[in-house]
């Protein structure tokens, strides 16, 4: 967004001039409030993703309780934001990059809200796994591997928030070109959990649980990426949505 | 609201103090203020009306005046004479072929048959004959042109000769105002005699006298009689010199508008010309009716007092008017009708006739007719080319010497005779009248134009 | 518990922006150009209105030409019809070109350029004559046709063409002012494409007419296109989105963007033109 040159001012340009302020400063305040609610939304789902996990690993009732609650105040904002774009749409008619601001904005608190139904997931499966008998030296290992698939898709939706909020394309980018990684972790974990049921048909519905738990991770990876999609559609204006690889270094190229 | 306005009308006989005037709300403040600026409204309004009606009533005072004291001269008294054409009286011989006696009643006395009828009819009442200065007065009661309508009478009917006939003869003009002015009969008065009274008693009752509606004003030119007097010659010579006015400033005047408006370029040799144009405006018409003379008349050598001399005069005056006149209704066409008969593809020339001209046309005509009605009333300009000079005959054409009406008028009013006062009066209700109808043209062509 | 940053780089400072424009950025070049303008100059006196300006105009297409005001855009579009000759100060160098013939050469009569390239007024202005008369002048000036019934056609095809026939097929001898505003400026695009032209220039034209008017002026526009290239310039964005399908942005004089009227209004290159478009100045 920021391609700007400190050159000789053109004849005519003013000192006074806000170039980066909208002449209606009530529109200016709109958008404002439109990031800001969409970043404690964001802000609210990491969190929900976060207890949700912990919830799991920690077989926490309480938290699980906590989390499946919370679950209103996420799809409150969901609506509440979506009404704020829907009436800027219709009362400003937002060109350019205010127009890409607001489109991603409508289809990222969709996946946001995806993220916290699944957290919810979490939630419910924590209740549970700790309410069952869960051994914890057999379980131990997909527990461990459920850590760390949760400790980078937790990681990775903070870098992917911080991104949305300093519109940085290039860390964007990055997230999507490794989505792949979590697939590949999320692989592992299936197949973990799959032998574990074989080996122990006892094990069979905790080990669906968890494998449930593994597959919300997986899904809070994808909306994480499509996030990141939007990100990149907003600054740069090329939709790189089901862009291959090499199509997507083709396009960031241009 | 009504209670703001009561105390507000109370509280403004004394000015707002500042402590005053910070406690008081907006409308209370207007309201303060209201009565007087309604006053002052009132005040103007009436001042306007009272204005209006000063101005209307001027007019109507002098509309009136003029028509009262033309109105006499509208009428005239003819008197009913038994006259004998006696052809010793008239020395013609009544014998002779037919064409010789023709050709003697052109020459014929008819003088004589006239004072001779006259005497018989009016015997002394002292049974003598009448004295030299009897004669002379009865003879000067009738018209001088009396003997030429006892001639016109028998060259009409050449069988009347050596037979009394009943004619219906004019008047003097001294015995025409004694009559109209309503003396009573029989006593002297004005320019009249007991005498000359007591005979005009008598014909009064023996009924001969009739009042006539006087034709000849229109019909006759300009004559040392007043009861002859008409204002044909010099109407004509108006219309002759409008003409060439017209001819010659109207298009003269909107072609050099339209070039000054449309084709020429602006610099300073354009706005040098419209500076003097706008003061030709301004120059007193005399100085053209010597420009007239020096150059018109002995440089050029047209004829002296002929309405084309004087309708190039009056040009020269009319022509600035006409130019800055039609110049602001040009101006006052709206752009942007010009741009979109230029965008369309329309050359200079086919946007100025197409649109300019006929959009202009109205004001065009309404200059026109303020600088005619000007030329209308021109005394001065024309008296400087000779236009005063007393014409007798009819103009014809307009190289003809004419005379003008706003000069006729001057000529009448300077004369002695009380009948030449009417006369005058009268020639200016057909100025006015004239005006009026060459008003009433323009704005039936103005609204032609406005319609389109 | 992380919190995020709600720090943005750009729209809190007060951080004067200079931009310099050094060339247009955009797609300026059509392949089948009707009109093509390469380094176009307009002075008026000494003050420089259009600094060297390059485009091609697509024939059969709608171009619009968008800016603040005073930046130039009314100024260029009368240089293309020449109507900047009927101002004395005004003077235009640069090569432009109709079908590749120049019109600005001397021996070119402005009277035949203005026949092939039309124009349309931000005020609807037509002649105070009767609506048939105020179509048909164009067709008599020019010569086009000697016989009544030639006349007729022309007249009624324009009316048709303009949408307007329907309204006024049984008062033809009506003055043409007094129709209503939107009718009276649909009666002036008939007047200009009864001379037949091939490029129609339009000055906002729908800037004078109430929402109703506007949208059938625009509807008319694009029906238009199909057998006119039409250029116009316009201050609402939204109508050069609706109608165009190449959009210009002029920034004091100087042309800074041209495309796609789709990509400029979803994703100008510019910063200058982006500012422009959301509002954020100009």
């Amino acid at each position: 967004m920021t391609t700007s040159k400190k050159t000789n001012t053109p004849s005519g340009f003013t000192t006074k001039l806000h170039l980066d302020k909208h002449i209606s400063r009530r529109f200016n305040e709109e958008l404002e409030q439109i990031r800001t609610l969409v970043m404690n939304m964001g802000s609210l789902v990491e969190k929900q993703v976060n207890d949700g996990l912990s919830a799991v690993l920690n077989a926490d009732e309480k938290l699980a309780a906590k989390v499946i609650e919370r679950d209103q105040d996420v799809n409150t904002m969901e609506l509440e934001i979506d009404e704020y774009c829907t009436q800027i749409l219709a009362r400003r008619q937002p060109a350019a990059s205010d127009l890409r601001l607001i489109v991603s904005v409508i289809k990222s608190i969709t996946d946001l809200e995806r993220m916290g139904d699944e957290a919810v997931k979490f939630g419910r499966n924590a209740i549970k796994l700790a309410r069952g008998s869960f051994a914890e030296e057999e379980g131990a290992r997909p527990l461990v591997e459920l850590r760390h698939l949760g400790q980078h898709v937790c990681e990775t939706l903070r870098k992917a928030l911080i991104a949305y909020a300093q519109m940085d394309v290039q860390a964007a980018l990055e997230i999507i070109r490794n989505d792949n990684i979590i697939d590949e972790e999320f692989d592992n974990i299936s197949r973990l959990l799959v032998t574990k049921m074989m080996e122990n048909p006892r094990e069979i519905k905790n080990a669906l649980r968890v494998t449930w738990c593994a597959r919300a991770l997986e899904r809070i990876g994808d909306h994480t990426t499509n996030l990141c999609e939007y990100i990149v559609y907003l600054v740069e204006g090329k939709d790189v949505r089901h862009s291959t690889l090499e199509q997507l270094s083709e396009t960031m190229k241009e | 609201m009504i209670n703001i306005i009561k105390d507000a009308t109370r509280i403004s006989k004394t000015p707002l103090t500042t402590t005053q005037s910070t406690k008081l709300s907006t409308t209370e403040k207007v309201a303060l203020s209201l009565k007087k600026r309604h006053q002052k409204e009132k005040r103007f309004i009436r001042t306007g009306f009272f204005a209006v009606i000063f101005g209307f009533m001027l007019v109507v005072v002098l509309i009136s005046d003029i028509t009262s004291k033309a109105l006499p001269a509208f009428h005239q008294h003819w008197v009913k004479l038994d006259v004998n054409y006696q052809s010793d009286w008239l020395s013609v011989d009544s014998d002779t072929t037919q064409t010789v006696f023709i050709e003697q009643l052109q020459t014929a006395n008819y003088r004589k048959v006239l004072k001779n009828s006259l005497y018989d009819m009016f015997p002394s009442s002292d049974g003598k004959k009448l004295s030299r200065k009897d004669k002379r007065q009865l003879f000067k009661l009738f018209s001088t042109n009396a003997e030429f309508t006892l001639k016109n009478e028998l060259i009409v009917t050449p069988t009347q000769i050596n037979k009394s006939v009943t004619i219906w003869l004019r008047l003097d003009d001294d015995v025409d105002s004694y009559l109209k002015e309503d003396f009573p009969i029989g006593e002297a008065g004005l320019r009249i005699s007991k005498q000359q009274a007591q005979w005009l008693a008598q014909l009064t009752s023996e009924q001969r006298i009739e009042s006539r509606f006087n034709f000849s004003f229109f019909t006759a030119s300009d004559s040392r009689e007043p009861e002859l007097a008409g204002i044909k010659g010099a109407l004509m010579g108006t219309l002759l010199t409008l003409f060439v006015t017209l001819l010659l400033s109207f298009p003269l005047g909107v072609a050099g508008a339209l070039y000054l408006e449309e084709f020429a370029p602006k610099n300073r040799w354009t706005d040098l010309i419209e500076i003097n144009i706008n003061n030709l405006a301004a120059v007193p018409s005399i100085v053209f009716g010597l420009l007239g003379l020096a150059v018109i008349i002995n440089i050029f050598g047209l004829p002296r007092s002929a309405p084309l001399v004087g309708g190039i005069v009056l040009t020269l005056m009319t022509m600035p008017t006409i130019i800055i006149a039609s110049r602001a209704a040009i101006k006052a066409v709206s752009p942007s009708i010009r741009e979109a008969a230029l965008g369309l593809g329309a050359s200079k020339m086919q946007v100025t006739f197409s649109h300019v001209l006929p959009q202009a046309m109205p004001g065009i005509i309404t200059g026109a007719i303020i600088g005619i009605a000007q030329a209308l009333g021109e005394t001065a300009p024309l008296l400087m080319i000779g236009m005063v000079a007393f014409i007798v005959d009819v103009p014809t054409s307009i190289v003809d010497s004419a005379t003008v009406l706003p000069v006729q008028i001057f000529l009448w009013a300077d004369s002695p005779e009380r009948a030449f006062l009417a006369k005058t009066s009268a020639a200016i209700l057909v100025l006015l009248s004239l005006l009026l109808v060459i008003n009433i043209t323009a704005t039936v062509l103005r609204s032609k134009f406005e319609k389109k | 518990m992380n919190t995020i940053d709600l720090k943005q780089n750009d729209s809190s400072q007060v951080e004067l922006k200079q931009i310099e424009l050094t060339e247009t950025v955009g797609n300026i070049y059509a392949d089948d150009a009707k009109m093509s303008i390469r380094n176009a100059d307009v002075f008026y006196g000494k003050k420089q209105a259009i600094h060297n300006v390059s485009l091609d105009l697509a024939k059969n297409q709608v171009t619009a030409l968008i800016g603040p005001s005073g930046c130039g855009k009314s100024t260029f579009l009368r240089c293309l019809n020449r109507m900047n000759d009927t101002i004395d100060i005004c003077r235009t160098t640069g090569q432009l070109t109709l079908d590749g013939e120049d019109i600005y050469a001397k021996d070119l009569d402005p009277v035949l350029l203005r026949a092939r390239v039309g124009m349309v007024f931000q005020k609807p202005n037509p002649f105070p004559k009767s609506i048939y008369d105020n179509i048909a002048y164009g067709a008599r000036i020019h010569g086009l046709t000697n016989n009544k019934v030639e006349l007729d056609e022309i007249v009624e095809t324009s009316l048709q063409k303009a949408g307007l026939f329907n309204e006024v097929k049984d008062r033809l001898k009506d003055p043409g002012t007094g129709l209503s505003g939107g009718q009276q400026q649909r009666l002036c695009i008939a007047r200009t494409i009864a001379v037949s032209p091939e490029v129609i220039l339009m000055d906002e034209p729908a800037s004078a007419l109430d929402p109703i008017a506007t949208a059938i002026i625009e509807e008319l526009i694009d029906e238009l296109k199909e057998k006119y290239t039409i250029v116009i310039v316009t201050h609402s964005m939204q109508q050069a989105a609706r109608v165009s399908q190449h959009t210009a942005y002029f920034h004091m004089g100087k042309l800074v963007e041209m495309g796609k009227t789709e990509n400029i209004f979803t994703r100008p290159s510019h910063k200058l033109t982006e500012n422009y478009i959301t509002g954020r100045f100009g």
